[in-house]
């Protein structure tokens, strides 16, 4: 016997979808940070190609932040402690 | 200083003895303050993480202004958040930023010369520079982009004026190694 579906099942959909919700690494401007060496450490701890590295570290320059990376909570505050090794003033925040 | 250039594989460059004793000066200073927040992270150990043999460190930020910017929150808006990823990571990155100080101290030649960086050292040497930087435009009140920080102009013999020539000049070294690390 089926049943019919009802309008119960929104709520509980919400509560999955936010906890789903991405996590996302943020790097925020400082004046002492080297725009060459914010390059660098994207290239070399996100992984980003040079081009892609570029256009953040500029974003972060002009815009005063930029996303740098999307992911699980545990990946974002794995990449938050290597931004933060490296001096680079980085935080977490769950993309709602 | 003749700046870095790729030689071989590794990275060199030439360092006057006057230059490298400033650098060695530099370093000790952020390993000084890396130990005292480790000191402070002693005195509130958690007890059964002590027993487990966890390394955990303070759920605070450090009062002191340049400690606080090597080591900001992990949240901007969750203090909870923040101190709980505070506890569990503080320990790992003060102490790889220790050890790469440590690195940097271990290549320098001492009365002046030239490195030679592997491309591991060249690492350890870029993030040290930054922390000695960060933690020294702390000190400086640096809040803006190539701008001279106050107090630099009113006397170009005082402390702060020679101060922000090192900073400057911390700058140039890093920047050049940075860019032969990225051609």
């Amino acid at each position: 016997m089926a049943t019919a579906p009802t309008r119960q099942d929104q709520p509980v959909e919400d509560v999955v979808a936010a906890t789903d919700a991405p996590w996302v690494t943020i790097v925020w401007n400082d004046p002492v940070n080297l725009m060459s060496y914010v390059t660098l450490i994207f290239q070399r701890v996100l992984g980003h190609p040079r081009p892609r590295a570029e256009a953040l570290m500029l974003d972060v320059h002009h815009k005063g932040r930029a996303t740098v990376s999307v992911g699980t909570r545990d990946a974002m505050e794995a990449d938050v402690a290597k931004l933060q090794a490296a001096g680079l003033w980085a935080t977490m925040a769950q993309d709602r | 200083m003749r700046p870095f250039r790729r030689h071989r594989g590794r990275y060199t460059a030439t360092f006057e003895a006057g230059e490298v004793a400033v650098l060695s000066d530099l370093l000790d200073q952020v390993r000084h303050l890396l130990a005292q927040r480790r000191a402070q992270a002693a005195g509130t150990a958690d007890p059964l993480a002590v027993m487990t043999g966890m390394v955990t460190g303070p759920s605070d930020a450090p009062d002191d202004p340049a400690l606080a910017r090597l080591l900001p929150d992990f949240h901007r808006d969750d203090p909870v958040l923040s101190a709980g990823l505070r506890v569990l990571r503080e320990p790992g990155i003060v102490a790889g930023k220790d050890a790469a100080a440590v690195a940097v101290l271990d290549s320098l030649p001492r009365g002046g010369g030239t490195v030679h960086l592997s491309a591991e050292l060249a690492e350890s040497w870029i993030a040290a520079l930054n922390d000695i930087r960060l933690s020294m435009g702390v000190r400086l009140g640096i809040t803006e982009d190539d701008r001279e920080p106050p107090g630099v102009g009113d006397d170009p013999d005082g402390p702060a004026a020679a101060a922000y020539h090192v900073y400057r000049w911390l700058s140039a070294v890093q920047d050049s190694l940075v860019g032969v690390m990225l051609a």
